[in-house]
């Protein structure tokens, strides 16, 4: 109707102090935005991953600023019997529980998703192990693993009479180290469960239809739906669940502390020993450095397991 | 299976074709309860079972008496025969427990808030303002959560010294943050994608500043999905072990879990009605908050794993 009014009116233009107008200037609020995160992070985490690495290369010890040893603690760490026995045994821990964790997590994943009632109730009960304080359950571990007074001794003597004298558990290496796995994977279980259950509520029923109707077995399915479709979460789920696994503290030293005779130290808590009650920083870091190179390699595991989903997906590799 | 309750190919195979189809149907319907019965709930049962167990023997040794806890020849030791409270009186009134627990919260609280500000802003940042280069910035705080602790709490703890931090409490909730902010982050960076960037370009048309946008429109609209990265990160610091262990001396200022740890296990005689007194009253806590909350969890842990 009346063009030349709509023609002169102006947006009442809000007034912005030079304050407001600074922090609407796109540059400087993405950096205030991101400095916090950013700043701690750098302080925190960058730097002192680069600390750790120059401080394995020098004789640093409580009280003393060290000088550079070259790879000393290195060679030092070579001939440690103490260390190769970390190493033996943070990788058969890993790879023990890591198998374990998965071949159960997915069968549990594989139970919750049927129909079934209560079932948030059900979700929230199997997440409580990974919950809870992880030093606060191995502390219960611990007594269930007590030589004297262990409740799975009194059930296979006492009430089974399967065996007749208790079962020391943590006394002696190999138990010990089985007895700590088996710690690991109960407290690993539902979270890989969780995140499996999840990867499974996204395949799409219509597969397992058309599947049927061309009569496969419900192995068939598994094995050609279940599976492939679960392969990129899997991998996710796993390179994590490898990367904490290896580098695990809390369990360990809660309940063995790396003993039985130093049977039971993972590359972590051999670290600690060394470095924070021992006093000899720079071994220390020599040896918590000495897990970089397993921790690259399961990070690029990740990375290219994560390429690899966007191609099945048809999304353009980014 | 997730197939159960479908008779398989091979059923239908086998089954006579000349028996009639009702009967066939009821014993179909049969078979497939039984199976049911024996392939989910059973093995249900039994995980169950087995993730519960320990936590129901923490909370039967912490209300047994002692003479009870070292007697499995009077005493069944799954029952408590006369409850008591001894234990946890030990705890709370002559252990410094209260303290710990004081010192825990407070430091879970605050790692918690400067987390979840720092990646809010972030993840809004990261997400939202689409700077060049904020797929890398993303990229990098994911991988921040590749770097566990056991490597890096020896160099961090020379420079909480140099800072004059150690044996503060100060130390650990400027320290949590550096696993906290990448999972937070990540998680956000979640969120906000799927809240529609329509809503913003709206808010932008009609003269919003960048700021009144994220308080007035993002942020409430992200409600869930910043509970779900506060209960995972004040959970997680109530958890953390190995930095507290390393940075804190003294007893009054340890968090629970060390403390329990350093403090109760004194000697060669172990208290464990104390010590599972102690744990279960530690776990407590984050077992209510966590079961409060638990779909947002649940959906956001699932979601960001997704992701």
């Amino acid at each position: 109707m009346d063009t030349a009014a709509a023609q002169t009116w102006v947006r009442p233009k809000q007034e912005l102090g030079a304050i407001a107008r600074l922090f609407d200037w796109k540059p400087f609020l993405v950096t205030i935005c991101l400095l916090p995160a950013v700043g701690l992070l750098l302080v925190f985490l960058t730097y002192p991953l680069g600390l750790g690495i120059y401080l394995a290369f020098t004789d640093t010890t409580i009280g003393r600023s060290g000088i550079w040893v070259g790879l000393e603690n290195f060679e030092f760490l070579l001939e440690d019997r103490l260390w190769w026995n970390a190493v033996f045994y943070s990788v058969f821990y890993t790879g023990i529980a890591t198998i374990a964790k998965f071949g159960l997590g997915l069968w549990l994943a594989l139970l919750l998703n049927n129909h079934l009632p209560f079932k948030s109730i059900l979700r929230a009960i199997i997440l409580l192990p990974w919950i809870v304080p992880t030093v606060l359950s191995a502390i219960a571990f611990w007594w269930i693993y007590d030589p004297q007074f262990s409740i799975i001794s009194y059930l296979l003597t006492d009430v089974l009479g399967w065996r007749t004298t208790n079962i020391d558990f943590i006394g002696t290496p190999w138990p010990a180290r089985w007895s700590l796995i088996a710690a690991n994977v109960w407290r690993g279980i539902p979270f890989v469960a969780i995140s499996l259950l999840a990867g499974l509520q996204t395949i799409s029923p219509s597969l397992y239809e058309a599947a049927m109707l061309d009569g496969t077995s419900g192995w068939q399915r598994f094995c050609h739906i279940t599976f492939p479709m679960l392969l990129p979460i899997l991998a996710i789920v796993m390179t994590f669940s490898i990367i904490f696994t290896f580098t695990d503290f809390q369990l360990v030293y809660a309940i063995t502390r790396g003993g039985p005779i130093n049977s039971t130290h993972l590359l972590a808590t051999l670290a600690f020993q060394r470095g924070i009650p021992g006093g000899q920083l720079g071994e220390g870091a020599a040896i918590a450095v000495s897990m970089i190179p397993f921790l690259v390699f399961a990070t690029l595991f990740s990375y290219f397991a994560l390429a690899r989903r966007k191609w099945q997906q048809g999304e353009a590799d980014e | 299976m997730s197939d159960a309750h479908f008779p398989t190919a091979d059923e239908e195979a086998n089954a006579p074709a000349k028996n009639s189809a009702a009967a066939a149907a009821e014993r179909m319907a049969w078979d497939s309860r039984t199976r049911r019965m024996v392939t989910i709930y059973l093995p249900l049962a039994c995980f169950v079972l087995i993730l519960l167990f320990p936590f129901y023997w923490m909370t039967v040794t912490a209300f047994k008496p002692n003479a009870e806890l070292y007697d499995y020849k009077t005493y069944n030791p799954f029952l408590i025969g006369s409850p008591t409270l001894e234990h946890l009186k030990h705890l709370l009134f002559e252990t410094a427990y209260p303290t710990w627990l004081a010192t825990t919260m407070t430091v879970a609280v605050c790692a918690t808030a400067l987390s979840l500000v720092s990646s809010t802003l972030a993840a809004y940042a990261i997400q939202r303002l689409r700077f060049r280069g904020s797929q890398y910035v993303g990229l990098a705080i994911y991988l921040a959560y590749l770097v566990p602790p056991s490597i890096l709490f020896i160099p961090l703890a020379m420079m909480v010294t140099w800072f004059g931090l150690f044996d503060s409490p100060m130390a650990l909730i400027l320290v949590y943050p550096t696993f906290l902010i990448p999972f937070c982050t990540w998680l956000l960076i979640g969120y906000f994608k799927s809240i529609p960037y329509e809503l913003e370009e709206c808010a932008l048309i009609d003269g919003a500043t960048r700021i009144q946008i994220l308080r007035e429109i993002t942020l409430p609209l992200a409600v869930p999905g910043l509970i779900s990265a506060g209960i995972f990160s004040f959970t997680l610091s109530w958890n953390e072990f190995i930095y507290a262990l390393a940075f804190i001396q003294s007893s009054e200022k340890k968090t629970v879990p060390v403390a329990i740890l350093t403090e109760l296990v004194t000697g060669d005689v172990y208290q464990w009605g104390a010590l599972m007194a102690g744990s279960l009253l530690g776990s407590l806590p984050v077992a209510l908050f966590y079961s409060l909350f638990v779909d947002y969890y649940v959906s956001s842990l699932t979601g960001a794993v997704k992701e």
